[in-house]
């Protein structure tokens, strides 16, 4: 008898959850899902921003983060009301398959080049990153890539291509990970690793590595927000999305970007202005 | 550096500190996986236990797929239920997508299959010995599925368990269907991956002994209520 | 010659008609063909493998007949109330009242009627004390017991029982054998099997003597056991191995 009511005690428990689960799920919030990628959220950046949007007009921006790649997909598929990715490249492109009708430069970080603080391959020296991909190569230096085809990746493949390497060989390591564990591989296995700076300062399982490199022009990261296509998917908030994306370069948005520190550094610059 | 003393010691002060986003963290945890073994229970055992008192065509083949799925890879099901979900989807006007009743359909993929089968193995024994005197009681089939549930009862408690400790670990299918939204779909799960990739591995400790506490607390009560009722009933 | 059996002497309850049963390949019950009246209690005898509890089970419906036919007589051919208490007793694994009001439950019985009438059969079987003990940890001839209270509960007008003392010891042998004359004693029709002679002079109206699936011999108990019309049966009777 006591295990038959305990059992309807669990039960209903249960329901009651259930409830409650559909009910915060149902609740009329104004929100838009944002597609981003890994190193904004890991940064802290969005922790620091998002609030200050929502109070000036009362939208919640959900963000889902994943590499640049997947942003694309989700936002092709229609499951996001937004873009803010970094490969100006891809972007572009994007724009021209129709998929999104604008898209805006936000602001800049900066990829650093990072690896063992005995630097085998002396990049600490090089002239250019060209040069420092180059003497990488040259010493048969493992080097952990991303390879997810997320903005950093596509951006290292670019620079592998301008410094005239075709990277593969057993030093040349595709992990098919997320920065953060690409970091933590790197970590373990003393490798050379290509990471934005936002990411590595909230980075905190460093290890032996250390910035060898950065500083290059060729290395700023560009981040840009997409006005998604209203043609191709209708049903999206396209309407609270445009506030996002125009807040964004406003210069309350652009402000609140310059602000964010973390460790008393600036990790993103915003340039809303360029191009 | 990482030692398991910090870990130790961030959980304890997670816990101590009450911190709200862990709170909510962990209840949402517990709403989705709680949830998705509830509905995967109301259709699992009696599914299991048909199968088990059922002979019809392609029997076998229903018993190997329910078997297979139990291994079948989080994030398989994630995926499986993003292309259902998504804009682009089936049933992707429903607007499910990156909310926690994604999670929990997710979750429900992963281990009905789990308690079906284990069931139906479970019941199928009840059934070997029980099936003559049934059938002298002319029981129903469909009358017998409630009592070879019941007689079952501590073992399905197990497989419940079971399913509630998978549901509760996986981590592939909510990161891919829940999007691991801060204050919406994040769970202990996608809060441990973050920490990691954030390099903040104490903390992504911290939280896993967390989780594990607590599996292994609503384990420990699901034990007590089980041995008192063994006790009672035998 | 002696009557063929005492079911001649009263109204027919259950007729079989041809009834063989085959199972992969091999026939194990051969063109039955008997009829048995509606009182008393039949004993089946015969060695091992002659198809007695296959016999039973068919009777009782657990099992369907290859070829032929049963039919019931005074229902209008549908079965009549019945129950079977078997070898080793089932026990469901909740309390031993439980167990009767399962049964009860799934024949209908309103569920106010189900404790009060529970408890009535527990007690007639001396089982009172044990009533919310888990039934599965009663002794063996505890278990028979509930499985004979079980029954009464359920007021059959036809009762089977598959050797239901063979595992037993001889205080609950007697214990069995009272409760099967008690429900003699109130019209209930005993079918049932053993390998006690003893046990079926003392329990038998009349014998259906099986032998390798086919009737050898019906005839009631006193002339069965005194001068058995067949060979099979008299060296039965003497104990000997009938093959």
């Amino acid at each position: 008898m006591t295990t038959g009511r305990l059992l309807s005690a669990l039960t209903g428990l249960g329901l009651a959850l259930a409830v409650t689960t559909q009910a915060s799920a149902n609740e009329e919030e104004q929100f838009i899902t944002l597609a981003s990628t890994t190193s904004t959220e890991q940064s802290g950046l969005f922790e620091a921003i998002l609030p200050q949007f929502e109070e000036k007009t009362g939208i919640e921006v959900r963000v889902v983060a994943v590499g640049t790649g997947q942003a694309f997909e989700l936002a092709r598929r229609g499951d996001a009301d937004s873009l803010l990715v970094h490969d100006t490249t891809g972007e572009k492109a994007f724009v021209e398959e129709g998929y999104a009708t604008e898209r805006q430069p936000v602001m800049y970080n900066d990829f650093v080049l990072i690896g063992p603080a005995d630097d085998p391959a002396d990049i600490a020296n090089a002239e250019s990153v060209e040069d420092a991909f180059s003497r990488i190569a040259d010493t048969e230096a493992p080097f952990a890539s991303r390879g997810d085809d997320s903005g950093t990746n596509r951006a290292e493949l670019r620079l592998w291509e301008a410094a005239g390497v075709e990277p593969g060989g057993e030093w040349y390591r595709e992990l098919g990970s997320g920065m953060g564990p690409t970091l933590n591989t790197a970590a373990g296995m003393d490798a050379y690793v290509m990471s934005d700076r936002a990411t590595w300062v909230a980075f905190d399982n460093r290890q032996d590595l250390d910035i060898l490199f950065d500083g290059d022009e060729a290395l700023f990261n560009q981040y840009g927000s997409l006005l998604l296509s209203e043609e191709r998917h209708p049903d999206l908030k396209h309407d609270l999305a445009q506030q996002w994306h125009e807040w964004l370069i406003s210069e309350a948005g652009q402000q609140a970007i310059a602000e964010y520190e973390l460790d008393g550094e600036q990790l993103f610059f915003p340039n809303a202005d360029a191009d | 550096m990482l030692s398991e003393d910090n870990a130790f010691i961030t959980a304890l002060q997670l816990i101590l500190s009450l911190d709200q986003t862990l709170v909510g963290i962990v209840s949402l945890s517990m709403q989705v996986s709680l949830t998705a073994v509830l509905i995967a229970s109301v259709l699992g055992l009696p599914l299991g236990a048909a199968v088990a008192l059922w002979r019809f065509p392609g029997r076998g083949l229903v018993i190997v797929v329910l078997n297979a799925f139990m291994g079948l890879p989080p994030v398989v099901a994630g995926l499986v239920v993003y292309l259902l979900l998504s804009r682009a989807g089936p049933l992707g006007e429903l607007g499910l997508l990156f909310t926690p009743s994604a999670m929990v359909i997710a979750q429900v993929l992963l281990i009905l299959p789990i308690i079906a089968a284990l069931t139906r193995q479970h019941t199928e024994e009840r059934w070997e010995e029980y099936r003559e005197q049934l059938t002298s009681f002319r029981v129903s089939r469909l009358r017998s599925i409630p009592t070879l549930l019941w007689d079952a009862r501590f073992a399905l408690m197990t497989v419940i368990l079971a399913g509630f400790g998978r549901a509760s670990a996986e981590v592939g299918a909510v990161m891919i269907v829940g999007g691991n939204i801060d204050g919406v779909t994040r769970v202990m799960t996608t809060a441990i991956v973050l920490e990691t990739n954030k390099g903040d591995l104490p903390l992504a400790l911290g939280l896993g002994l967390i989780l594990l506490l607590l599996v292994a607390l609503i384990n420990a009560g699901a034990f007590l209520i089980s041995e008192e009722a063994k006790r009672r009933l035998g | 010659m002696n009557d063929m059996h005492a079911a001649s002497t009263s109204a027919p309850l259950l007729t079989l008609d041809k009834v063989t049963f085959r199972h992969r390949g091999q026939t194990l019950l051969q063109n039955i063909s008997l009829t048995l009246s509606s009182q008393g209690s039949t004993i089946v005898m015969g060695p091992n493998g002659a198809g007695k509890s296959l016999l039973m089970r068919i009777c009782h419906g657990l099992l369907t007949p290859t070829s032929g036919r049963l039919h019931w007589h005074d229902t209008g051919g549908r079965p009549p109330r019945q129950a079977m208490v078997f070898q080793r007793p089932v026990m469901l694994r909740r309390s031993a009242i439980a167990n009767v009001t399962y049964a009860l439950a799934v024949q209908g019985t309103c569920w106010r009627d189900r404790k009060p009438l529970a408890r009535e059969a527990l007690e007639r079987f001396g089982l009172t004390d044990v009533a919310h003990r888990p039934a599965r940890v009663l002794s063996g001839g505890e278990q028979q017991r509930l499985a004979l209270a079980r029954a009464w509960a359920l007021r059959p007008a036809v009762l089977f029982l598959d050797e239901p003392t063979s595992a037993l010891d001889p205080a609950a042998i007697k214990a069995v054998e009272d409760a099967v004359t008690d429900f003699g004693r109130v019209g209930t029709r005993i079918i049932m099997n053993t390998h006690d002679i003893s046990q079926a002079k003392r329990l038998g109206d009349d014998v259906l003597f099986l032998c390798q699936g086919r009737v050898v011999e019906h005839n009631n108990a006193e002339s069965f056991f005194l001068a058995p019309r067949t060979r099979d049966a008299s060296a039965f009777v003497r104990g000997e191995l009938v093959w």
